[in-house]
């Protein structure tokens, strides 16, 4: 019986049917598996949620505050899921408020697709109510954009979309629908892209470049490995996993590659970069051979790159083909999904331990514990760290959280110090550095995981950027956990200041609401720890609260994140203190 | 690396899609490159179009332009080369007073050795075009100069490459 049901369906989708642009809108995500959307409506996307009211049933579109919200949300469910995150705004403002979201997603290699209606095709161009060209102006920012100004095009271009997006790596992509094109009616068919054929979303992998790696890493004395979301996104943490095992070499991460492995696993020696751990920073101008893996050698991990590994044969793994010798001259590139890759190197690889070389990270690391670590998680000053938070939230959480952070001091201390157990865990705005993406990112993925803990913590800066989005949080009734760790200032740039600008203090002190006060005016259970012994229960009442819950911890105003690697200094010149 | 400009020809196979220009050039303008001379037509395939551009750059920079060049979803195939490695040729069109070319003997004899090619005359101007290499076209373009001229303009570089660019290969590997 079932069988026959389910032949009748196949028949069903390859027969036409004569429908409007906006059933077919629906329709078209329907067929790529997309349950909720993110949005806001307006003049010329109007026909389409018309559409949406008739298929609530079918799929959730939810309402967020603003624009910029419903991206960094599909931002986020895409990251927690690895699905691609959708998102619909209307033309002119609604369509240029998504360009911050589209432009993150783009430098951190997020599936998207986002949805805009445009003025009728016979506006076009003649400065239309709510008109804005938003092809032209997500160009730089998205991986492909379209305009669709014939509802016949829109199953076609939809595919192509869902396509791109999520094939080879990843990124956001913006189609433009006319108003018109989603009233006229046509005869409808959907057929998902298999291909295009200008498009190789994955290059193929030379075997003589695998065993030229595989030759490097066999005879290497001191070999470090620097991963990145390559690994998440390629699905890679096995094979990962089972090479690093079995060549005992020391790994460390950038900040969108946190979680492919555990953090306490013994081979994760931690983060690289500008506010990465000691060892790794310093190693990596000590190293033989440098293996990167999924990672694009950005400026904040590699400091100034004429000092940067130069001693060292360096091995990149990517598949993009233009990260190749972008930033960093390599001896050998393995071009293809790391998935594949790691997977056929590992029958190439030796095993080994590499004991001497691992202790010099454990020594290091004794360094950074005793002058910066021990003082952010275990502070005898009175005031409160943002370190400490973290490890309380590790600690009531057991590390099996999603922390979803924002950007500044915070994240730099939320990325050193989550503990994440579980591969996808660490949902930042890396790349872009999108202060605001905390919040609604964090009601995208916990929709996208119900059942994982949702931690998002951010300042009071970047908080006060989105804030708004409580209401989305309100209405849904997202469980997500808010944690606010508020120091009154724009707490990075403040630091800057006071290290590189002799501490003039411009613009960045915050004179604040009173916040718990605003979640409650959305109804949401919120409170704020001054003191310490404070902290404890308080985490714990956040964690055990069902709904979402609001917690604000006044941290020390003048705290700085150390290590850090000041802009243009090497990555062996990171400072403690 | 090489830290010597030199000038480049970017040759690129695209798909034919309305804002690949806008993607192209942005590619260049991004990097505070300045694109000397950009010309797009169709190619030998059908429905492929030619991009082919002009910089004048390093060859790092050059391959990580082309890199990203490749990357975008509509480019087929994109390629660099040296002035020694193509065949290439500029056009340009002088509109100059048709009084000059009775009264000036010398016009004639520029005309001449210029192998430039007089489009039309009527009462009042002439219409003059020259293909052949900047250079050329600039020497013609300094020799008329002197006498006044109404009207120049040039055209973008159109080049063929002298090494094969295997385009119909990897358009019919998809196929299969």
């Amino acid at each position: 019986m079932e069988v026959k049901t389910a032949k009748k369906e196949t028949q069903k989708t390859q027969t036409t049917e004569r429908i409007s642009g906006s059933e077919a809108i629906i329709k078209c995500l329907l067929a790529e598996g997309v349950d909720i959307l993110y949005g806001y409506p307006g003049g010329a996307i109007m026909p389409v949620y018309d559409e949406l009211y008739k298929y609530q049933d079918k799929i959730h579109h939810v309402l967020t505050r603003h624009e910029q919200g419903a991206t960094h949300a599909a931002q986020g469910y895409a990251r927690i899921s690895g699905k691609v995150g959708v998102c619909m705004a209307t033309s002119g403002p609604g369509a240029t408020n998504l360009v911050t979201g589209i432009a993150d997603a783009q430098i951190d290699s997020t599936p998207m697709v986002c949805i805009t209606g445009q003025v009728g095709s016979h506006l076009l161009g003649s400065d239309a109510f709510q008109e804005t060209d938003i092809v032209g102006i997500s160009t730089p920012v998205t991986k492909w954009n379209c305009q669709i100004t014939k509802a016949s095009q829109i199953p076609e271009v939809l595919a192509k979309a869902f396509y791109i997006a999520k094939s080879g790596r990843p990124g956001p992509v913006l189609v433009d629908i006319t108003k018109d094109a989603q009233f006229e009616e046509f005869d409808f068919k959907y057929k998902k892209c298999t291909g295009i054929r200008s498009y190789k979303p994955i290059p193929a992998t030379d075997a003589n470049t695998l065993t030229a790696a595989a030759e490097l890493i066999n005879n290497a004395k001191k070999p470090l490995i620097v991963w990145g979301q390559g690994v998440i996104l390629g699905k890679a943490e096995e094979e990962f996993k089972a090479l690093i095992e079995k060549a005992g070499i020391p790994s460390a991460w950038t900040i969108l590659g946190a979680s492919a492995i555990p953090t306490s696993h013994p081979l994760n020696v931690g983060m690289v970069g500008m506010h990465g751990n000691y060892a790794p920073n310093v190693l990596t101008n000590e190293c033989d051979v440098l293996i990167a893996i999924g990672m694009r050698f950005d400026d904040r991990v590699t400091g100034n790159l004429a000092t940067y590994a130069k001693q060292a044969k360096v091995i990149h793994f990517d598949i993009d083909p233009a990260e190749i010798d972008k930033n960093v001259k390599t001896d050998v590139a393995v071009l293809g999904n790391a998935k594949e890759s790691l997977a056929s190197l590992l029958p190439l690889i030796n095993a080994n331990a590499h004991n001497d070389w691992h202790q010099k990270f454990k020594d290091l690391y004794k360094i950074e514990y005793e002058k910066v670590i021990k003082n952010d998680l275990h502070p005898t000053k009175e005031g409160l760290t943002m370190g400490e938070v973290l490890n309380e939230i590790n600690l009531q959480t057991k590390g099996e959280a999603a922390v979803v952070s924002d950007v500044g001091q915070h994240q730099m201390i939320a990325c050193r110090y989550a503990d994440f157990n579980v591969s996808k865990s660490n949902i930042t705005s890396g790349g872009l550095g999108t202060m605001g993406f905390a919040l609604p990112a964090a009601i995208g993925a916990k929709m996208a995981a119900p059942d994982r803990e949702v931690v998002m913590i951010a300042g009071d800066g970047g908080y006060q950027m989105t804030i708004q989005e409580l209401g989305t949080i309100f209405q849904q009734r997202v469980p997500v956990k808010i944690v606010v760790l508020n120091n009154e200032f724009l707490g990075m740039v403040r630091q800057w200041q006071q290290l590189f600008f002799d501490k003039r203090y411009a613009s960045t002190e915050m004179t604040n609401p009173d916040f718990v006060a605003i979640a409650k005016g959305y109804h949401i259970d919120a409170k704020k720890v001054t003191d310490r012994k404070d902290l404890k229960a308080a985490v714990k009442e956040m964690i055990d609260c069902e709904g979402p819950y609001f917690l604000e911890v006044r941290v020390e105003k003048e705290d700085n994140v150390f290590p850090m690697i000041p802009t243009g200094a090497s990555v062996s010149d990171v400072r403690l203190e | 690396m090489s830290t010597e400009i030199i000038q480049y020809t970017v040759s690129i196979y695209t798909e034919n899609n309305i804002g690949l220009l806008n993607r192209i050039s942005a590619i260049f303008q991004r990097r505070h490159m300045n694109i000397e001379s950009l010309n797009t037509s169709v190619s030998e395939i059908e429905g492929v179009s030619r991009f082919t551009i002009v910089v004048n750059i390093t060859e790092p920079q050059m391959k990580k332009i082309i890199g990203q060049i490749e990357k975008q979803v509509e480019v087929i195939k994109a390629y660099y080369h040296t002035e020694e490695e193509i065949i290439y040729q500029e056009s340009c069109l002088f509109k100059i007073k048709s009084e000059l070319l009775f009264e000036e003997r010398q016009i004639q004899n520029i005309i001449k050795e210029s192998h430039a090619r007089i489009v039309t005359v009527n009462k009042e101007f002439f219409v003059l075009e020259k293909s052949g290499k900047k250079e050329e076209i600039e020497l013609l373009h300094r020799e008329l100069s002197v006498f006044g001229i109404m009207q120049f303009t040039r055209s973008g570089r159109v080049s063929v490459s002298k090494e094969e660019m295997k385009i119909s290969t990897m358009l019919q590997a998809f196929q299969h």
